[in-house]
């Protein structure tokens, strides 16, 4: 009997033992992958396997973004093409640019700011799949007025790669933060991380989206559809690495600022023409 | 398509992509969930691991409690997940810099920890239901036992030795496991609401007092319907607990505030006008007012006139069913509150849950209650109770 009890003692011990050892080797493992630096995987290249498009090495492209704020008219065909272009939900509540309208009204101290999804907006154009900005202060007193195209900023160090947890969205070696949709838990996470709000959930496919650049038409040599669109030459795009593509001289050219500098996120979207008031 | 749930007006100037709220009320119930476990395993450990003999009666109770809630706080997490048939990507390839790529590793190590400490403490009830029962419950038993069967002085002694080992790996795995979902909040530095160095320790310390009230609550209910009087010292030792975890919970919380509102950086109006307006009934009424100050003031007054019999029972019961509302609205507060400030620092959102869907009212309450659905069961295959589990 005292031989049996030891003997289930000692089974008992072994198995214990054997637990213990997995779990603390589970525990290591865990602690270890946590210890890398936050900015650590956006700031090095990406060890994703490049994408296999013909004729295109993303090691040999910088690409970036320019707006010229002074230029926009508020016409929004570049809203409406991106979302042809990218089969973006067709309401007021899902968008990879949109554009915001600051209006200062005589003895206001602080703008009155509305974009194209604002009701009053979707009321004046009669359908969640048209916009357009309503004619809404034709009788107060505008002293100033202006529109601000955005988009997502394909940051350097993106807090929204830094918080997925699959990894899933990542930034591309030319300079793109893009989102793998066939691998996206859609925890939303990577949402809430965006100080842009430049990012939303796809109901459709069940993961989140956001501007690409169009990553599709830049990696065959296209410009983005927004970009190709606008009638006034507000959007700029272009590779850094060519001196002499429209995106280094608009750089070169002008004296530009970036959104949210203090979120350490290091937008690559390059403004010019920005009032203090815009966020 | 469905319609798109979520969608929620606003006053001012929001981002066009925040109209639909990301984080619904699942993701209000698996803080608090996960806060139960930690708050449940605190009161199990001051009698495992600190020897605090008043607590003996319900240690096991708390520990199974604890269990319980853990088993389902991947749930409301997998209901919220666009894909959950993805859910393991998170763990099989982490992604190093992500707060969240933790989490499975993290729960599932805790859910083994819970799981082997209870078999420890059960054991003895296990092997004597092995031999004592006949058919099927007696497989049952005896499979659980892993033929294990010996219930000597001397492998009880081994027995206590993990026991002890295990509640104490355990103190900073449940707390760590809460800290860091205070953590996952805390870090995001795209709200001003959750960015704050503060909000791992209030998640924890919330937890505490939320798992410490529901032990309460199930210790005085289970008491009721098993027809026993309830141990006024392990009443009292929870109430003082409640109490004094109370004061760092409040005096955390009232820092952050304050500091938030000190500091006064960009947002900072909204946030106040938010605080002012929408959040005066969840956050000041039922957080603070009902939540907090009510029970603390009944609290206060038990402990100081040394109030016993009847009259305790009452006032801690209602104290500690206060407190689970307050940190129930704590959770709420935050992470509904955070995205209902917008991003522009210049509008409010406002989010109304629905009832029926997914993501809806129904599907939240069913989470929060199934761990009580699965404690129910859990007491009659494993009594809890200090007179069931002694050694042979």
């Amino acid at each position: 009997m005292t031989e049996t009890r030891n003997k289930s003692a000692d089974a008992r011990r072994g198995f214990l033992r054997l637990l213990g050892g997995v779990v603390a080797c589970a525990g290591a493992a865990a602690a270890g992958k946590v210890a890398v630096r936050p900015d650590e995987a956006a700031a090095e290249p990406s060890t994703v396997t490049p994408p296999a498009i013909p004729g295109y090495d993303w090691t040999k492209h910088r690409w970036a973004f320019g707006v010229d704020a002074s230029k926009c008219i508020g016409c929004l065909r570049c809203v409406e093409a991106c979302k042809r272009e990218n089969e973006v939900i067709g309401d007021a509540h899902h968008f990879r640019t949109w554009v915001e309208r600051y209006v200062y009204l005589e003895g206001e101290e602080t703008p009155r700011v509305d974009s194209h999804s604002d009701p009053v907006n979707i009321e004046a154009s009669g359908s969640e799949h048209e916009y357009r900005f309503a004619n809404r202060y034709k009788d107060a007193k505008v002293e100033k007025a202006y529109f601000v195209p955005k988009l997502c900023n394909h940051c350097t160090h993106p807090a929204c790669v830094q918080v997925c947890p699959t990894g899933a969205t990542y930034r591309t070696d030319d300079g793109v933060v893009v989102i793998d949709h066939k691998y996206c838990i859609g925890c939303q996470y990577c949402v809430q991380a965006c100080p842009y709000g430049a990012r939303f959930f796809n109901e459709e496919k069940q993961v989140t989206d956001k501007c690409t650049w169009c990553y599709h038409r830049i990696t065959k040599g296209l410009q983005p559809a927004c970009v190709v669109v606008c009638p006034v030459g507000a959007r700029i795009f272009g590779d850094l690495r060519d001196k002499q593509s429209s995106m280094s001289q608009f750089i070169r050219n002008n004296r530009t600022r970036v959104l949210k500098p203090e979120s350490g996120n290091a937008p690559n979207v390059y403004y010019v023409g920005l009032d203090k008031d815009v966020f | 398509m469905e319609p798109v749930p979520n969608i929620a007006p606003f006053i001012g100037y929001v981002y066009p992509n925040e109209t639909v709220v990301p984080w619904t009320v699942l993701i209000v119930v698996y803080p608090y969930l996960t806060g139960l476990v930690a708050g449940a395993f605190t009161v199990s450990s001051l009698y495992q691991v600190f020897g605090m003999q008043r607590f003996k009666p319900v240690a096991h109770l708390a520990l199974l409690t604890s269990l319980c809630c853990m088993l389902v706080v991947p749930t409301p997490l997998l209901l919220h997940l666009g894909h959950p048939e993805r859910a393991l990507n998170a763990m099989i390839t982490p992604h190093t810099t992500s707060a969240f790529a933790i989490f499975g590793y993290a729960a599932s190590f805790y859910v083994l920890l819970l799981l082997l400490e209870n078999w420890f403490v059960f054991r003895p009830h296990i092997v004597r239901e092995a031999q004592r029962t006949n058919g099927a419950l007696r497989l049952f038993y005896r499979v659980l036992s892993f033929g294990s069967d010996d219930l000597s002085e001397k492998a009880m002694r081994y027995d206590r030795k993990w026991i002890f080992a295990l509640a104490v790996i355990g103190i900073p795995a449940a707390h760590g496991l809460h800290g860091y979902v205070g953590f996952v909040f805390g870090s995001l530095k795209s709200r001003e609401w959750w960015s704050s160095d503060l909000m791992p320790a209030i998640f924890l310390f919330s937890a505490i007092i939320s798992g410490t009230a529901l032990v309460i609550v199930i210790y005085v209910i289970s008491c009721r319907l098993r027809k026993e009087a309830v141990d006024l010292p392990c009443l009292k030792g929870m109430a003082y607990t409640l109490w004094g975890f109370m004061m760092f919970t409040l005096l955390l919380e009232g820092v952050e505030f304050a500091s938030l509102v000190y500091r006064g950086r960009e947002g900072t109006e909204m946030i106040l006008e938010f605080v002012k307006g929408p959040l005066i009934v969840p956050f000041v009424i039922l957080q603070f007012g009902i939540g907090s100050a009510m029970p603390l003031v009944v609290l206060t007054l038990m402990i100081w006139r040394g109030i016993g019999g009847k009259m305790l029972i009452a006032g801690v019961f209602v104290s500690a069913c206060l407190v689970l509302l307050a940190v129930l609205m704590m959770r709420w507060n935050v992470i509904i509150g955070g995205q209902e400030i917008s991003k522009t620092g210049k509008g409010l959102l406002t989010y109304t849950p629905t009832f029926l869907g997914r993501e809806g009212l129904l599907v939240a309450a069913s989470v929060i209650a199934a761990p009580f659905v699965l404690l129910s069961i859990m007491v009659r295959i494993f009594p809890p109770w200090s007179h069931a589990i002694r050694a042979p």
